[in-house]
């Protein structure tokens, strides 16, 4: 991995060395180590249960490592609690917002809380609602908002103080492609005004549009950290599936490939799809070639960026586990990581 | 690979814009007092009140039927009428009904913390214990409304407070303080244990005794003798006998002191052992 920064000029908003906990007897987080510059956006981008929420708890001051330390905009995150806690907002996995209230009760709740009158808090609540579309349902409960509403509420409840970073556990899992998009321009939006933004993902694109500097967290440690160019780099150029008419036809097809491609054909879950990573473009169609001589039937074929899954394969050795999104393993996901090994 | 199909730029950029204008246009106020996010948080325990009105029925159902059934059913075996029984009978249900309601301030703090929005509460730089407390004054507020629920029916059976409206606010201050120190212990099993549910049957297994053996339903000279001293030591009949004494005009300085005392008591001994979890609650 290069050790080229992005904005290395600029302080660091977040340095954490060493971070542990453990709940029970698993390690959830096992040595983390970040370096984030201020006013960037830092990705943290792993499965289920391999300690993300956790490192993002202990830098929002929830948890206490258990060893390690961080300091959070220069202020330490055990001894200087508070200090932290006025600079940075949190929106969490799940909905950080109160269901049972409405939208607007929510946001005056908050500004409330961070120490505006009653007529300010109104007037902010008022300017988020706008600012982020959700005038016409402020005065209906948060249980009815759709997802991408819901989220947009979370992120703006972490506004009604702009703080200086932002920390976001995956701000669009289960979201709609569009309310993606959305939550997707905020976060610029948040950058381009000199936010820092902490935010954990499964997916490897989220992490590639968003992040300048990408960590990859496994079984609560850093494997790899770097640029996103620098982390496809180190997985190959790209990485190809192909789909068969016919599921009996799959050992030979992987031989062909093998031979063809000069890499490794994994075989999936689906009876008729194999995949590999290539290095050489160029040598696919050869490939496919080989396959249409030998008579396999080819139903779908696809060259593409690497998935996360396959970034993790190539990291690990091992799949990312598919994420189910469970509603209340907040906590659990974390301390279940032994099952996901 | 092929990309989302993007918004128009134009689109794009009204959210930009309105999103850094809403960051830009705003001073940072001054932090809050603690009485004042304690109130905030007494705010949003009154109005989830006002949205879910439903869990005042909720508890105020069970004294409700509690009440016509031992007025109608055992008033004229217990004390020769319905009407003579409502009397003894109304401050002794009252108290029921608030030691009961005041479990559910454990059950509501077990469901808070396992919501994101807890999380979000306790990243913020407030007083963190505000969020207990501020649910607190919330269920002052419940206890007063369930309160009055039933007192307003026994009324309508026929309940004649002799203490009168002085009486009937002083017996509930001093309810409401000793439901304080109560609620307290609820919140422990509430931090404690994993489900609301769990936290509703351990509750329910230690106030059923301690609301069952008491001068509650009857007279404890009516119970065998080795049962009497703990029916009237236990702390619940404590506060029976002051809070009845109240209602009903007769009330001694020394039943209101002993109630005193033991609120003060549970209140000492719980609220810090409480404090002391939810501060190390992660």
């Amino acid at each position: 991995m290069s050790d080229q920064r992005l904005g290395s000029q600029s302080p660091l908003a977040i340095e954490a060395s060493g971070l542990v906990k453990t709940f029970g007897s698993t390690r959830a987080v096992d040595g983390v180590d970040l370096a984030v510059r201020a006013g960037t956006v830092y990705g943290f981008l792993g499965p289920n249960g391999a300690g993300k929420t956790t490192t993002i708890r202990m830098l929002a001051t929830l948890l206490v490592p258990d060893e390690g330390s961080a300091q959070v905009l220069g202020h330490d995150i055990v001894s200087e609690a508070d200090a932290v806690r006025s600079k940075v907002s949190l929106t969490g996995q799940f909905a950080s917002v109160d269901d049972e209230l409405t939208g607007r009760e929510n946001l005056v709740l908050l500004g409330r809380l961070l120490g505006y009158d009653k007529t300010q808090a109104k007037a902010r609540a008022d300017d988020l609602l706008d600012a982020f579309e959700l005038a016409d349902a402020a005065g209906r409960q948060v249980e009815t908002y759709s997802g991408g509403m819901r989220r947009r509420l979370d992120i703006a409840a972490s506004l009604v103080v702009p703080p200086e970073l932002l920390f976001l556990d995956e701000p669009t899992t289960g979201l709609d492609p569009r309310s993606r998009n959305q939550v997707w321009e905020i976060v610029r939006a948040l950058v381009g005004q000199g936010t820092s933004v902490l935010l954990t993902t499964q997916y490897l694109d989220e992490a590639d549009q968003l992040a300048n500097r990408i960590a990859v967290v496994d079984h609560g440690k850093v494997i790899a950290e770097g640029t996103s160019a620098e982390l496809k780099a180190s997985v190959g150029s790209g990485s190809v599936h192909v789909r068969l008419g016919d599921a009996d036809r799959r050992p030979e097809a992987q031989s062909v490939l093998t031979a063809n491609l000069g890499v490794p054909v994994n075989l999936e879950a689906d009876p008729v799809s194999l995949t590999a990573r290539v290095d050489d473009p160029e040598r696919v169609a050869g490939a496919l070639g080989e396959l249409a001589r030998a008579g396999v039937a080819v139903s779908e074929f696809s060259l593409g960026q690497p998935s996360l899954d396959e970034v993790f394969l190539a990291l690990t050795g091992h799949p990312a586990e598919v994420p189910e999104d469970d509603d209340d393993t907040r906590e659990r996901a974390d301390e279940d990581e032994e099952d996901a090994a | 690979m092929t990309t989302a199909t993007v918004p128009a730029t134009t689109a794009r950029q009204q959210t930009i814009n309105a999103v850094q204008a809403v960051c830009a246009s705003c001073e940072r106020p001054a932090p809050a007092s603690v009485l004042s996010t304690v109130g905030t948080f007494g705010w949003r325990a009154l109005l989830k009140i006002k949205h879910v009105p439903q869990q005042l029925f909720d508890v105020t159902m069970f004294p409700i039927l509690f009440t016509l059934l031992f007025t109608y059913l055992f008033g004229g075996a217990l004390s020769g009428s319905p009407s003579d029984y409502i009397q003894f009978f109304a401050p002794g249900i009252v108290v029921q009904t608030v030691v009961f309601i005041t479990m559910y301030t454990g059950v509501a703090i077990n469901t808070d913390v396992h919501k994101g929005i807890f999380d979000r509460f306790r990243s913020m730089p407030i007083w963190r214990p505000s969020v207990l407390m501020g649910a607190m004054l919330g269920d002052l507020a419940r206890y007063t409304i369930a309160s009055a629920i039933v007192l307003g029916l026994a009324v309508a059976l026929g309940f004649r407070p002799d203490g009168g409206v002085l009486g009937v606010l002083a017996a509930m201050v001093l309810l409401l303080a000793f439901a304080w120190g109560l609620s307290f212990i609820w919140v422990i099993f509430g931090l404690k244990l994993r489900t609301p549910e769990s936290v509703m049957q351990m509750s329910i297994t230690v106030l059923f005794p301690l609301v069952f053996a008491t001068n509650i339903f009857v007279r404890p000279k009516t119970m065998p003798g080795w049962l009497q001293p703990i029916v009237e030591y236990n702390p619940v009949s404590l506060v029976v006998t002051a809070v009845r004494g109240l209602m009903q005009g007769n009330a001694t300085g020394g039943d209101i002191g002993i109630a005193l005392l033991v609120s003060a008591a549970v209140l000492a001994v719980f609220a810090p052992i409480t404090m002391r979890l939810y501060a190390k609650q992660q």
